[in-house]
């Protein structure tokens, strides 16, 4: 996992935190965060076009962690 | 471990939605009176939440077409158009909408559901891409997972998001097939259909939308919200449903794709589910007649709809979209969103309540949806019981403040 993502998703992320817990890629999406299928959307939205990447849905039904959503992007990076 | 224990966080938000009152989601309606009232919990209930936006349900020649044909042709067709064969009546209706739409091909399917399963996941195969709108109907979502098409999400009525989409697949070798609705039933926003497809246009890509909630009632001749922005010859595919404005069960895709026919030996929910009952063929079809001879409904509808609209605004009630048949209330959280809910039913007003997960921004709402067959006075008691539920709003902001 490299830092430089994980440091712009956890930035991302500050806007689905209103209570500032403190986060990591442990942090569960749905449990910790409480954030549903269509926020969810919303947040794949962003990290697509902060890194200018496609994440298709039928790769999003297994998230469950920040670290997921991490590796997920770098899955979709271009190599190299 | 139990097999429902994954549940456990629905069953507890649905406990905590009944200690405020009744089941927003499990209404009983005693007796159906007529398309705008009902008896519910032994009250009559004027209705403003059942999408039957023409008021056709209780047309009586919609009633003699299917009381007819349930005696000609039987209760039902016990299998599949592939495996029974096809009834006459489905070809006529078929043919009914091509000329309706003015389209070379139609198709119908057994409920609106499948309508958008089958087309969407017949027309997207594994190395082709769906791009659809952030805030799709549940339907489209599931024709996108049966389809084994990467599907891609585009920020809602955005057609410039769609474009920077389509600009980054663009050398990717696939088919793209672009998913909207003509009204958003949620929110009753109308989607910018012109703009997208002017996008659609630039990246070859196809165009479907989906007019379940704006058939019958945009456009001048009820073709939906293409029609009404003169751009139905750039869209590929139109998907609707007969459960609304048409007031059966069931649905249709039209296009003029010469090959849109192979859905039938490719698309699985058309082939794997019994077909439209004789009866459904018989009052659709009859439905359909009423739409093209009877304008007058849809100026109906629209003047209904101004009057619930324009009434809702001036009680302060903040409207999540422009004029439509489908009137979104925003109620500040969810307690409120299902005690407001619950004050209208008793009052004797069906309305739909929604909640996160299934409104867009995490919005909750109340959610009107107005008929034709509303009559004036209809309205006027609706829009009492709403002011009285501004006052108790007002009410409790006032004590919260406090």
């Amino acid at each position: 996992m490299t830092e430089n993502v994980l440091n712009e998703i956890m930035a991302l992320m500050q806007r689905y935190n209103p209570d500032g817990k403190p986060l990591d890629a442990g942090t569960e999406l749905g449990a910790d965060l409480n954030i549903d299928s269509v926020a969810a959307m919303d947040l794949i939205m962003e990290i697509e076009d902060k890194f200018d990447i496609d994440i298709p849905m039928n790769q999003v039904a297994e998230l469950r962690t920040i670290g997921d959503l991490v590796a997920l992007a770098e899955g979709q990076l271009p190599k190299g | 471990m139990d097999i429902f224990d994954k549940y456990a966080g629905i069953e507890q938000r649905h406990r905590a939605l009944l200690s405020i009152g009744g089941d927003p989601f499990a209404v009983r309606v005693d007796r159906i009176i007529s398309a705008t009232e009902a008896m519910i919990g032994g009250r009559r209930t004027i209705l403003v939440g059942t999408n039957n936006y023409l008021g056709l349900t209780f047309d009586p020649a919609c009633i003699e077409a299917g009381r007819e044909v349930l005696a000609t042709d039987g209760t039902g067709t016990t299998g599949s158009r592939v495996a029974n064969g096809t009834y006459g009546r489905h070809t006529d209706l078929e043919a009914a909408f091509a000329r309706f739409f003015d389209r070379q091909k139609a198709i119908v399917f057994t409920t609106g559901y499948q309508a958008n399963l089958a087309t969407i996941c017949g027309l997207a195969g594994p190395d082709d891409v769906i791009l659809a709108d952030a805030d799709s109907h549940a339907s489209i979502w599931d024709g996108c997972k049966l389809s084994p098409a990467e599907t891609v999400v585009f920020r809602h009525n955005d057609p410039d998001h769609l474009d920077k989409r389509l600009t980054r697949l663009a050398d990717k070798g696939q088919c793209k097939l672009v998913v909207v609705e003509g009204l958003y039933s949620m929110l009753g926003d109308t989607a910018p259909i012109k703009e997208f497809v002017e996008v659609k246009k630039k990246h070859g890509a196809f165009l479907l939308v989906d007019e379940a909630h704006s058939f019958g009632v945009f456009g001048d001749k009820g073709r939906g919200v293409a029609e009404a922005q003169g751009v139905e010859a750039d869209v590929d595919f139109v998907v609707g449903t007969f459960s609304k404005s048409l007031g059966g069960s069931g649905g249709f895709a039209v296009s003029d794709h010469p090959k849109f026919d192979l859905l039938r030996l490719a698309s699985r929910p058309y082939m794997f589910t019994a077909s439209p009952s004789p009866a459904t063929m018989a009052t659709v079809s009859e439905a359909l007649r009423q739409i093209e001879a009877r304008p007058e409904l849809r100026t109906r509808i629209w003047a209904n709809a101004e009057q619930l609209h324009t009434g809702l605004r001036d009680l302060g009630f903040t409207l999540l979209a422009p004029l439509s048949p489908v009137i979104a209330i925003r109620m500040p959280d969810e307690a409120t969103a299902v005690m407001a809910w619950n004050r209208l039913i008793e009052a004797g007003v069906y309305v739909n309540l929604a909640l996160p997960g299934g409104t867009p921004g995490g919005v909750c709402l109340l959610r009107c949806s107005v008929s034709a067959a509303h009559e004036p006075a209809q309205i006027a008691t609706v829009l009492g019981c709403f002011a009285e539920l501004a006052s108790e709003l007002d009410r409790l902001k006032g004590q919260n403040a406090a």
